[in-house]
């Protein structure tokens, strides 16, 4: 027997669907050659962005509301252990069950334990990132328990045995003959005549989910906060199908990741103004579900909330990059990134694409398995200005490559090189004799001559300047 | 006054006529302009690509250069918001809070060029005289690192026979990022080629910007593409006089 001295030295990392198969820059060639996925993609952020900062602009104290949120996160965070215990106390005194889970396997297990006991074979589920990330639906069908998705556009992707590549708009890489054609394959009782017309395809999907929520006792959700003081869960979508898993089933079962946590009731007025304007350009939410443990008589009685770290607890410990718990999945940095609007969702290999994923997935999982993504950014710094609660995102990212440089155990081509700029650049005459040398390469850099790699990728699409003849300290030195 | 230049090493290696342009227009109206020749680089590329540590030196150099002068102006946005936002942070990441704090105070007396002019020299008409029909973009750096907002613009207004023409979608990244146009190259071209066709859309004969490494990576682009539209930096079209 071991005798455990106060917090383990590294906490454990995130396991589940948090690391791609292939590189960013290796999985952003495929998406960057699918013209039809660029223009899906352009069209869908463009007309985001322009609804989201229209009612932005509407109110005269956003920049307070994000302070405000920003400083509400921070506050959390400082006080997480104490706040969670405070959740934990309220959700059991109202009737609920709590489970805390260490990660991803954890909190199948928990979840698919819970649906075994009720004795049924199918659940319905409330759009969640929490769930994408542990992989619970891979983990309940392993179980034989058939899970159905019941928002619109995870319900396309779920359909298309395909993956989500928004946090938002998860089907946002599908056009609308791809979803006839995924519906006619894969839905059951669906109409054959089935047209590609929106309403058309939201009548479909709408009988065929009736249907489901008027069959299915066991419902799963994510959450978008949890009020330590009342012990209260919050859900908000904009489909009235959260509603309706929140509400029918017997038994319901909320995962949430360790941060959704907030201290007070009041605290939710910020939330709920910032979230809806930043995320789907909407004044007001127009579907929020909240719930305090079991009512007798009303709604599921059974209810169990399982908390999840996978990984949260090792973010907390990087005092630069904690902010990145502050995020409350708006997708506004995604929407405004001129990298993820051409690279699409899917490059990031994890659940969390874009600027919060490129920060977030590194640090759930180490940065070493995930190491591409801290670089898949030009540092533009339009996602800190979206972000609802300044989540300083290009800082982290900085932060993040460096974390990776100094993890290398042996040197790097790149590190040497680096070293050896910094040291020329440190002495002045060797800087100046490296000049000397650049100018030399007006003979191997002419128009339209390739770089040798890794910078051929510049010389692909660019030409070089010429070096000047002259520069400028020369002609400092001779005036 | 007397203004210390912060030329940067692209402009000093490659760009020449940019940091030439900043002390012909700083002398034209009026000011002494020394150039600390103990400067190289602010290690910008450094700290951005993860290699913070190989910075300090870069930073220490930087801050030993400048320390002497009531004001140090730079013609590149990305290079002062390095100054201004990653130097002291590079010197707290390795204990050096001494350097740190001698950071802190050089970084809080250098500007960006339309800064300078605008916000501590209070000129908004140089007596520019350009005839040309131009489209400005705003780096990611100078627009939202150091909020230099419609200060460009507002010199360019004030240039004699210039022609501006309102670049589209002007507020988005072209693509470089430094050492990401290398690791990325291809989501960089991506984001280059849509800068581009709305560069080409405004008609101007001239793209201009406060960042000689965005104009070389949009130059090397509208080059390869034969478009004959130039790069020009800001600095350049202000030390333009019809003498010139």
């Amino acid at each position: 027997m071991t005798t455990f001295l106060g917090m383990p030295a590294t906490a454990p990392r995130g396991v589940g669907n948090l690391r791609g198969d292939e590189s960013f820059p290796h999985a952003a060639r495929t998406a960057l050659g699918d013209a039809q996925l660029r223009r899906n993609l352009h069209h869908a952020t463009t007309t985001i962005r322009a609804k989201s900062a229209r009612v932005i602009d509407e109110l005269p104290d956003w920049q307070r509301l994000r302070d405000a949120g920003s400083a509400l996160k921070a506050y959390t965070m400082a006080n997480l252990p104490l706040l969670l215990e405070q959740l934990e106390e309220r959700v059991v005194a109202a009737g609920g069950v709590v489970h805390w889970a260490a990660d991803a396997n954890e909190a199948n297990r928990i979840v698919t334990e819970l649906v075994r006991a009720t004795g049924e074979q199918r659940v319905i589920k409330v759009k969640s990132m929490a769930t994408q990330e542990i992989g619970l639906n891979e983990a309940l069908e392993a179980a034989g328990i058939e899970p159905v998705e019941t928002d619109l556009a995870e319900l396309i992707v779920q359909l298309g045995h395909d993956k989500p590549s928004h946090i938002l708009v998860p089907a946002i890489h599908r056009n609308r003959a791809e979803i006839r054609e995924i519906f006619l394959r894969e839905m059951p009782g669906v109409d054959p005549a089935l047209t590609d017309e929106p309403a058309v395809l939201a009548g479909a999907a709408r009988r065929y989910l009736r249907e489901t929520f008027l069959r299915t006792k066991v419902a799963v959700s994510g959450a978008n906060f949890a009020v330590a003081e009342t012990g209260t869960l919050a859900v908000v979508e904009s489909e009235g199908n959260g509603r309706m898993c929140l509400t029918l089933p017997e038994t319901l079962i909320t995962v949430m990741g360790v941060e959704k946590v907030v201290p007070a009731w009041q605290d939710l007025e910020v939330f709920l103004q910032l979230l809806p304007r930043a995320s789907t350009g909407e004044r007001m939410n127009p579907y929020t579900s909240m719930w305090t443990g079991v009512t007798p008589g009303d709604g599921p009685q059974s209810f169990h909330l399982v908390l999840l770290d996978n990984g949260r607890s090792a973010v907390l410990a990087d005092e630069v990059g904690r902010q990145a718990l502050h995020c409350i999945r708006c997708s506004a940095c995604l929407n405004v990134c001129p990298v993820y609007e051409r690279a699409g969702g899917h490059a990031y290999g994890s659940v969390y694409p874009g600027p919060i994923g490129a920060i977030l997935s590194p640090m759930l999982t180490g940065v070493e398995d995930n190491a591409s993504l801290p670089y898949a950014s030009s540092l533009c710094g339009a996602c800190f200005d979206a972000c609802p609660v300044k989540i300083d995102i290009p800082a982290i990212l900085v932060h993040l490559r460096g974390e990776h440089v100094e993890a290398q155990k042996r040197p790097t081509p790149e590190g040497i090189a680096m070293a050896a700029a910094a040291y020329t650049m440190d002495h002045p005459r060797l800087y100046k004799a490296a000049q000397r040398a650049a100018r030399l390469s007006r003979l191997a850099g002419r128009r339209g001559r390739g770089l040798p790699p890794p910078l051929n990728g510049w010389t692909a699409g660019r030409d070089l300047p010429a070096p000047p003849k002259q520069t400028f300290r020369e002609w400092w030195a001779g005036r | 006054m007397r203004i210390a230049l912060f030329a940067t090493c692209l402009a000093d290696t490659m760009f020449p006529a940019a940091a030439k342009a900043t002390v012909q227009l700083l002398e034209r109206l009026g000011h002494e302009v020394v150039f600390p020749a103990e400067q190289t680089c602010c290690g910008q590329m450094h700290i951005n690509t993860g290699y913070q540590k190989d910075a300090v030196r870069l930073v220490r150099r930087h801050v030993r250069s400048f320390a002497p002068y009531d004001v140090v102006v730079a013609p590149s946005g990305s290079c002062v918001g390095a100054v201004r936002h990653q130097h002291a942070m590079v010197a707290r990441k390795f204990d050096d809070e001494r350097l740190a704090v001698r950071a802190e105070d050089v970084a809080s007396r250098t500007y960006e060029l339309s800064e300078l002019l605008v916000d501590v020299l209070k000129v908004e008409d140089v007596g520019a005289y350009y005839p040309h029909r131009v489209t400005y973009h705003p780096t990611c750096h100078s627009l939202r690192v150091l909020r230099v907002g419609d200060k460009p613009l507002r010199l360019l207004r004030n240039v004699r026979g210039l022609e501006l023409a309102e670049l589209p979608a002007a507020e988005q990244c072209c693509g470089f990022g430094g050492t990401f146009s290398i690791k990325n190259a291809d989501t960089s071209t991506a984001m280059l080629a849509d800068k581009m066709r709305h560069v080409l859309d405004t008609g101007a004969d001239v793209c201009t910007a406060g960042d000689s490494s965005c104009l070389m990576h949009i130059g090397g682009g509208l080059s390869r593409l034969r478009t004959g539209v130039r790069t020009v930096h800001l600095a350049e079209i202000l030390a333009s006089t019809e003498a010139s």
